[in-house]
């Protein structure tokens, strides 16, 4: 069966993007990375070590023939930051996808949408293709998809919190006024997490820390693989409505006396 | 001539293009790199000569998620 996710008409067989910050090493990074079947990996921009001569390269430990990168404007305070950040990574990275991301404080690191608005629109105009993260509002999400994004990425809960998706409802919301695939982003910290996103329909779920920050992330990034699987078999499926009271799934008749 | 590498003052020899600069710098792998505020395509790197008191930023991808 093709389920494929197709963001602006490329497709992925896996649902599943993934992060590149805090593992324990680029070979635990690595190993996490096949683990998860992920087909799309984010990465950060920053001004080059003039001090760490000769260091391998994050990219050495990326299979970049089996994976998209998706550069991030991770810390960008404001759109002019963000948009020279994509600019700049579309000419490290060779292609012109970005992971738009500015946040409107340190503290929670939520987005400011208004500027993430005012960003994705410049960088449509200058062809990139925009992966915004956002708030989960459905408003701004609608607006994102207006001003030419490929996918919105609303958060499950504050970057790297771990505390799940904590409003479903607003999620599904989203899903429901934007045509453009819904991934998404930051905050969930387990399986579960990852597998309640796709059952409300969600075309995919990107992470980073629920991995890396795990006791063994190579067990996890298979945990998240399996639970992207079973969230979107679970959607496809249609799950029964809720009930208030019990309801036998055994016959009534013929009971022994 | 005097530049400023990522925020760092730097002595470096006169007449420089930014490809041999970056091979100067050591990097091993795919750098992009800010003039002055403006973007430089890889094509320009062999072919842009740095001037006494320019300014550049030069990027690398990092380890990061959100």
């Amino acid at each position: 069966m093709d389920d494929a996710l197709v963001i602006a008409g490329k497709r992925f067989g896996s649902r599943l993007l993934i992060g590149t910050g805090k593992y324990p090493s680029h070979e635990v990074m690595k190993r996490c990375h096949e683990a998860s079947g992920s087909e799309i990996v984010t990465v950060a921009v920053r001004r080059l070590d003039l001090n760490a001569k000769g260091e391998a390269s994050l990219l050495h430990w990326i299979d970049t023939t089996r994976m998209t990168l998706l550069p991030n404007t991770a810390l960008c305070y404001t759109a002019d930051e963000a948009v020279r950040t994509c600019r700049l990574a579309a000419e490290l990275g060779m292609s012109r996808w970005v992971k738009l991301e500015v946040l409107g404080d340190e503290r929670t690191l939520f987005p400011d949408v208004e500027q993430t608005v005012a960003a994705a629109r410049t960088l449509v105009k200058e062809g990139f293709t925009v992966l915004p993260y956002t708030s989960d509002d459905p408003i701004t999400a609608r607006k994102l998809e207006d001003a030419g994004c490929a996918a919105v990425m609303p958060l499950a809960a504050p970057i790297g919190s771990g505390l799940g998706i904590r409003n479903p409802h607003n999620i599904r919301l989203i899903r429901d006024v934007v045509k453009v695939p819904v991934i998404v982003d930051a905050g969930v910290g387990t399986a579960s997490d990852v597998a309640i996103a796709m059952e409300l329909g969600c075309d995919g779920v990107l992470l980073n820390t629920a991995v890396a920050g795990a006791k063994d992330p190579v067990r996890m990034a298979h945990a998240m693989k399996l639970a992207i699987e079973a969230g979107r078999a679970a959607f496809l499926a249609g799950r029964i409505p809720r009930k208030a009271y019990g309801s036998a799934s055994s016959p009534l008749e013929g009971l022994v006396d | 001539m005097t530049l400023t590498i990522n925020g760092e003052r730097r002595q470096v020899a006169d007449g420089l293009t930014v490809a041999t600069l970056v091979t100067q710098l050591g990097v091993r792998g795919r750098v992009a790199v800010e003039l002055n505020g403006e973007v430089l395509r890889q094509a320009q790197h062999p072919e842009v000569t740095l001037r006494d008191g320019d300014s550049l930023e030069v990027v690398t991808f990092v380890g990061g998620g959100a």
